[in-house]
């Protein structure tokens, strides 16, 4: 079935039709990862967004569920230049067509996905309607495009069923603002024991859970929108317990400390991103996805220093809080898709939570 | 930070190209010479190979073109004082001289100390024991290889590996007796065969991970620790087949992130453990059916794989490998390609890479085809596309094989048996066999079980196999069709055939629909950044990304891949001509396909095109660039057979016109020019057919020569004895179609000369003249050359430059010109001349210090070479003397007949550069691998016509206290003339007989030359070939045998010199 893309500055680029073909307005941005498309349509912080993936042949191997970071995929949609119609690979249990249209995320294919990454890279990151068929209203769809307004996806994903993940060592509290399953495991395989709580859950809560530490997850979408969680992490912080927040949860934190945080142009997404850590003067090259990030020129010294930075652009990549009792980074430790490079935070941060114990 | 105790540098090169070490360390040597120049370090070269563009002046601040051994490096050291050694840009042999030059000690001595990955972590990446221990320390498993000599040895290790196990007998040849045991009684069977066929008892027992993926990862490493992954690959071919000779696409396209991941990891787990400080290619067997897998090997250099690596995704390694050794740590290294990121990433692809080897069977129609772990191919080409389809289409044009497709027409006629039976066969052909049993219905699922090649893979080809279906049974062309071929990478020229039109038709029609190719650019980052680099590829979509400047521009025709005949040689030349455009004030744009040369490196020209040279893809290129020119001279016979086209096109061909080359080429044209000019050739005809053949060589008087015309390196050429003789060769010939005619000559057995030479339209410039030294008959490429020449006279020399200034008159050459002459009985014929640069401009350039591919191209300008500061004519000699060495690579080829003809059988050259010819003589054999004994034994046994000939080098060993053996004949004929040697029993006699002499490895050199006409003479084949594989010189020609006598002879005198050639 056809397919047409209309970005928000009136440029089209048509394709065919994939997974489930039901019009629908996003936010598009685009990926630059070669591999781990299961993880990445998996992942809740692509919640809403229209993803383009900048390497051409996707399905390769097809979905296997064992790489699916969260119950379902959350993409809005899925823009690629070529879609494999059969996956090879020993544990793949459907091919990706099959899975968008039984997940209904609707997607195209045959698109230059390439004009289309330069053209976002050029314009920065815009909202885009995607429609399928013979009969398009280009007009309608791009009054679609100009008047869809960004809201926060974190409601939506956040898991309230109070999930908890046992294990005999560190007690984590973690505040779900659309986890990765990834980072869960690389809790529980350190032996550490999880609870989750919603992303409104109070402070209150948490503190009488009694936790060796808290995790704040990953999450969709832009930090300021998240209110209340802003609140309750700011007395967290102030309680003093060991804190490891990750991507949206590193933003969060960042805001409820007096720091600010802006929209990147078109974000980092990608497994390939190289970040240097200060005090050890090392890079590591890390999975990331955020399309907001701290400025760091609002990061007040005496709350908390820079510990990483972007190689790629200088930006904010992660936090050390002075108390020496919370560390945050903008990318992602648990990978899933990506390197493995930065998986020491977690033991950082399981000692840290040692030192509560003591 | 810089270390800035590093002030001057030894780099050691890689030597001749043979197979399994080819361009690829031309390319990363050059690079890490220019960087390291860029940070001011002063850096010598060592390399024994002249056609290197490493071994330029410009390149190198001091050059040495010598033996690459111990006592070439310890002078070399002595005379340059360096304060440091790179020895990982050389491959392995380099690798090896740095570490003997350090554990010898001679290194701490002289206060040397070898930069980038250290000694110890080489020795522990090397050495089986060392390596193991580390792998065992880190928790990676390697692949398991145990010795056994005995039977009980071998099943108590099999049991301790598990079955399958492989079983390799040690030292045998060509691999024979070995297999895979899938149990004991297996096992008992292979093993016992194979503990007697080793000629030293053992038998290898390896674990059997044949069948398995074979992946591999480049990864750098700084002395801060720091580690990225440049690259993953994944061979199309299971592990089984060498990955030299294997289909390789990049980035893998089979595995999930979690494999990715943990393979990457495994990776960056090793070259920590290592201590790696630069590059370093890792190998691995995964199991597709688990998360299993096993560490093959790890190289710490740069290698093939990191070329095309760097190739593949713009990431100059050798380049950021230099500066790492410099001391600087990945995050202070700028990316080359976007200018503003950093070397300290990892490079993500937004395309698709395929690379093809390119094998050598068309030149060693004997040889067998069978790919295995011993590598074969002496080149490869890369294609870039979107899809892979596409990708490997755009090799398979690139390989230059008369093929476009993936349709082999040798397979239509099999029957449905006989292709599922050529799927067992893992050779050359294997992935076009793959195509017909597609078509002939044969299930991906079946084809995958034989094959065990990925399913993805084979799918892809479905999806080839299924557009070819569906052109040819459209009633029509559609839009959608078409565009859907091109995105596949169908040529024209293939939709027409599938469709019934002509190639035009399709073009019209395509241009029509508005279906053209847009180029799109190879940025490192998939257009995250702005790159800055202008590396393009073309493919079938929105928009485009290359930009016609408007500035003056000249679009250059690359040499493709790396092959018998046509080798570095041309890279050289065409790299040199985009330096000489680009001073000119030219925008220099370069098209070419091969990954491992320094032209498809992206800062030596202003663009890069990396595709196909098809008329079809190079006209994609012209129509956007509309360039001013273009250069089809320096590319070997791959620009000159695109010289009509491109003219066609619209653009002018930059210096001689392709009327005038055609004029070089066609026999009847040429022997007007030849008439006219009054110089003498051997008499000859064409012909078409076996008959018109035979008619023609009776009339011309046997002994003929046969050759195809519009080749290089004599591809497809025979000296004719008789009838039957030239009924097969030219039977042979006419397999593959032929458009032009095929030429037949008388054949003149004399002295052969060459020159290459500048001609500016008004005058010649000779930079000197070359004499070889084996008479005609051996291709001028396998030939030992001197320059300048020894024994032609005065008189003839006068006439070779007479006849090379009056020839370039008459072909209206502008720019370069290669002639080659036989002298014989005081008159100089002329064999052939080709309006291109050739084979010996690199070591003709080094050795007299002309640039002469420079000189070429001011001449194409229109400048008039006196005013450059040459006098036309030829240029006075130098005092010193170069003989050029050829160098081959028989001992990788089973079955490849080894006796020098005329065609072109040798894969690299070296150069033996000194004041005296013995000197130089001695040097280039040293070079070229050659053991001169100063006392030793030889095998003599020469054909009847050879006889008296070989007798007088037969004294001279005897007079030098050589132990002379003999067969049935030449012995006999010894005797007779009171030459006294053993006589061994022959071929298909009772054992000792010769063949077992020479494996006892008590032989230092055999002396055979087969009897003429018969190409494939059994005793004698098999006697060569022998010999090749217990790794014995064996000398093919008396003049051969006469120089290498002749450097023994001297050998006393012998003291070595090394000469810096930027001095000369």
């Amino acid at each position: 079935m056809k397919a047409l893309l209309m970005l928000e500055d009136g440029t089209k680029y048509e394709g065919t039709g994939i997974g489930d073909c039901r019009n629908v307005v996003c936010e598009v941005v685009f990926n630059t990862g070669m591999c781990g498309y299961p993880e990445l349509l998996t992942d809740p912080s692509y919640c809403g967004q229209a993803v383009v993936m900048t390497y051409p042949l996707i399905g390769n191997y097809g979905v296997c569920y064992d790489d699916a970071e969260s119950s379902r995929p959350w993409v809005g949609a899925y823009i690629v230049h070529s879609l494999t119609p059969h996956g090879s690979n020993f544990r793949r249990d459907m091919n990706l067509d099959r899975y968008l249209l039984a997940n209904h995320i609707p997607g195209m294919e045959g698109v230059d996905t390439r004009a289309l990454t330069r053209h976002l890279r050029e314009r920065g990151t815009m909202r885009g309607a995607l429609s399928f068929g013979d009969s398009i209203d280009e007009e309608a769809m791009l009054q679609a495009a100009r008047s869809y307004r960004l809201t926060s996806h974190v409601p939506l994903v956040s898991r309230t069923d109070g999930r908890f993940y046992p294990g005999e060592g560190a007690k984590v509290a973690m505040i779900d603002f659309g986890v990765k399953q990834s980072i869960i495991t690389s809790l529980t395989k350190r032996g550490c024991s999880v609870q989750c709580f919603p992303h409104d859950a109070d402070f209150e809560d948490i503190r009488q859970y009694a936790p060796d530490g808290v995790m704040l997850t990953n999450g969709p979408d832009d930090p300021q929108d998240c209110v209340h969680a802003i609140g309750e992490i700011r007395k967290l912080l102030d309680y003093g317990i060991p804190t490891f927040a990750i991507c949206l949860g590193h933003q969060l934190m960042a805001l409820a400390t007096g720091a600010q945080t802006e929209r990147l142009k078109y974000g980092h997404r990608g497994i390939n991103h190289p970040v240097k850590e200060l005090a050890a003067n090392r890079v590591y090259i890390t999975s990331q996805n955020h399309g907001y990030v701290v400025r760091g020129e609002t990061v007040d010294p005496k709350v908390a220093e820079i510990s990483f930075v972007s190689m790629n652009d200088g930006s904010v990549e992660g936090l050390n809080y002075q108390n020496g009792r919370a560390f945050s980074v903008q990318f992602h430790p648990e990978a899933a898709p990506g390197p493995k490079d930065t998986a020491f935070l977690f033991d950082r941060f399981v000692s840290l939570m040692g030192g509560n114990r003591e | 930070m810089r270390d800035q105790s590093i002030k001057k540098v030894v780099i050691i090169g890689s030597g001749p190209i043979i197979i399994g070490q080819a361009a690829e360390f031309d390319y990363a040597g050059t690079q890490a010479c220019r960087a390291l120049k860029e940070e001011g370090v002063q850096v010598v070269l060592v390399n024994s190979n002249p056609a290197t563009i490493m071994t330029d002046k410009m390149i190198a601040d001091h050059v040495y073109i010598e033996p690459l051994n111990l006592t070439t490096l310890k002078r070399v050291i002595e005379i340059e004082k360096p304060d440091c050694i790179l020895p990982t840009l050389g491959g392995q042999n380099a690798l090896n001289l740095g570490i003997e030059l350090e554990e010898s000690g001679f290194l701490k001595e002289h206060n040397v100390r070898i930069i980038g990955t250290s000694a110890q972590t080489i020795k522990r990446a090397e050495d089986r024991e060392l390596f193991k221990e580390a792998m065992e320390k880190i928790h990676q498993p390697c692949a398991e290889s145990r010795i056994a000599e005995t039977l009980e040895e071998c099943i108590r290790e099999a049991e301790e590996i598990g079955y399958p196990v492989i079983v390799r007998p040690a030292y045998t040849l060509g691999g024979t007796g070995g297999g895979i045991a899938n149990n004991q009684e297996e096992l008992v069977e292979i093993a016992s065969q194979g503990l007697h066929l080793s000629r030293v008892g053992q038998v290898l027992i390896e674990r059997s991970i044949a069948g398995w993926k074979e992946i591999e990862y480049e990864v750098m490493r700084d002395g801060k620790g720091n580690c990225i992954a440049v690259c993953n690959m994944e061979n199309l071919d299971p592990v089984g087949v060498h990955t030299g000779d294997s289909i390789v696409v990049a980035p893998c396209q089979t595995l999930a992130d979690k494999e990715t991941q943990m393979l990457r990891t495994a990776a960056l787990d090793i070259i920590t453990e290592l201590g790696i400080e630069g590059g370093c290619n890792v190998q691995y067997a995964l199991n597709p059916e688990s998360f299993e897998y096993v560490v093959i090997e790890v190289n710490p250099r740069v290698s093939r794989s990191s070329a095309l690596a760097s190739k593949a995704t713009g990431y100059p390694i050798a380049k950021v490998a230099s500066k790492i050794a410099l001391g600087y740590s990945l995050d202070e290294i700028e990316n080359a390609i976007t200018k503003k990121t950093f070397a300290c990433f990892e490079p993500t692809l937004d395309y698709c890479v395929v690379k093809i080897p390119k094998w050598p069977f068309d030149k060693f129609t004997y040889a067998t085809r069978k790919l295995g772990t011993q590598m074969k191919a002496t080149g490869e080409v890369m294609g870039i596309a979107p899809c892979f389809e596409a990708a490997l289409m755009k090799s398979i044009r690139s390989l230059e094989q008369h093929m476009d497709d993936l349709i082999l027409p040798s397979l239509a006629s099999l029957s449905e048996e006989e292709v599922k039976a050529r799927l067992y066969e893992v050779d050359d052909r294997r992935i076009f066999v793959v195509a017909e049993a597609l078509r002939r219905g044969i299930s991906t699922e079946r084809i995958h079980k034989i094959t065990q090649i990925d399913r993805w893979f084979i799918d892809r080809i479905e999806t080839i196999v299924n557009m070819e279906q569906q052109l040819h049974r459209a009633p029509a062309l559609t839009e959608e069709l078409l565009k859907q071929a091109k995105e596949l990478g169908f040529p024209d020229q293939t939709i027409a055939k599938l469709t019934g039109k002509t190639e035009k038709a399709i073009r019209a029609l395509r241009e029509g629909f508005g279906i053209k190719a847009v180029f799109k650019m190879v940025d490192t980052c998939a257009a995250e950044f702005d790159a800055e680099t202008p590396y393009y590829y073309s493919c079938y979509g929105e928009t485009t990304e290359a930009v016609n400047s408007g500035k003056k521009k000249v679009l250059v025709i690359g040499s493709g891949p790396i092959r018998i005949g046509q080798g570095i040689e041309f890279d050289f030349c065409s790299v040199h001509s985009v330096w000489a455009f680009h001073d000119m004030g030219y925008e220099t744009i370069i098209v070419n396909n091969n990954p491992e040369t320094v032209s498809t490196d992206f800062d030596v020209s202003d663009k890069l095109y990396f595709e196909p040279l098809t008329p079809e893809d190079v006209r994609n290129i012209i129509e956007l660039e509309h360039p001013d020119g273009a250069v089809v001279q320096f590319g070997g016979q791959t620009g000159i057979k695109l010289a009509k086209d491109i003219e066609a096109m619209g653009v002018p061909v930059f210096g001689t016109s392709p009327d005038s080359i055609d004029e070089a080429e066609d026999r009847e044209r040429f022997d007007v020019i030849l008439n006219k000019c009054k110089i003498p050739r051997a008499a000859g005809t064409t012909i078409f057919t076996v008959e018109e053949g035979i008619a023609a060589a009776n009339k011309i008087g046997y002994p003929v020569l046969v050759r195809p015309s519009y080749v290089l390196g004599g591809q497809g050429m025979h000296i004719a004895m008789a009838d039957k003789d030239l009924a097969e060769y030219i039977t042979a010939i006419n397999q593959t179609t032929q458009e032009h005619p095929i030429l037949i000559d008388k054949y003149i057995m004399g002295t052969e000369a060459e020159v290459d030479a500048v001609c500016d339209g008004t005058g010649v410039v000779i930079p000197g003249i070359m004499e070889h030294v084996e008479r005609a008959g051996v291709h001028s490429g396998d030939s030992i050359s001197v320059y300048p020449p020894q024994t032609i006279a005065p008189a003839m020399q006068k006439k070779i430059i007479r006849y090379t200034i009056d020839l370039c008159r008459e072909l209206h050459v502008i720019g370069l010109m290669n002639i080659q002459f036989i002298v014989k009985d005081d008159e100089v014929y002329v064999i052939e001349a080709n309006p291109r640069s050739s084979r010996t401009v690199p070591y003709i350039s080094k050795i007299t210090g002309i640039p002469i591919v420079p000189l070429a191209v001011a001449a194409i300008e229109g400048k008039k070479l006196p005013e450059l500061g040459y006098d036309y004519g030829l240029q006075p000699p130098k005092e010193t003397i170069a003989v050029k060495m050829p160098v081959f690579s028989f001992e990788k080829i089973y079955g490849a007949d080894i006796n020098l003809g005329p065609e072109m059988k040798s894969t690299g050259e070296v150069l033996g550069i000194a004041t005296k010819y013995e000197e130089a003589l001695t040097k280039a054999f040293i070079g070229s691998g050659t053991h001169l004994p100063r006392k030793g034994r030889a095998i003599i046994t020469v054909s009847d016509v050879d006889k008296a000939e070989a007798l007088p080098l037969a004294r001279r060993l005897k007079a030098l206290n050589w132990e002379l053996f003999t067969t049935g004949g030449t012995g006999r004929y010894f005797a007779q003339h009171g030459v006294e040697t053993t006589t061994l029993r022959k071929l298909g006699e009772e054992h000792p007989n010769i063949l077992d002499e020479i494996l006892s490895g008590r032989v230092d050199v055999v002396i055979n030359t087969p009897s003429k006409g018969s190409a494939h003479h059994r005793d004698g084949f098999h006697i060569r070939r022998t010999a090749i594989e217990a790794r014995i010189p064996c000398l093919t020609s008396l003049d051969t045998a006469a120089a290498y006598i002749r450097c023994i002879e001297m050998l006393d005198h012998h003291e070595v010199s090394v000469i810096d050639i930027t001095k000369i």
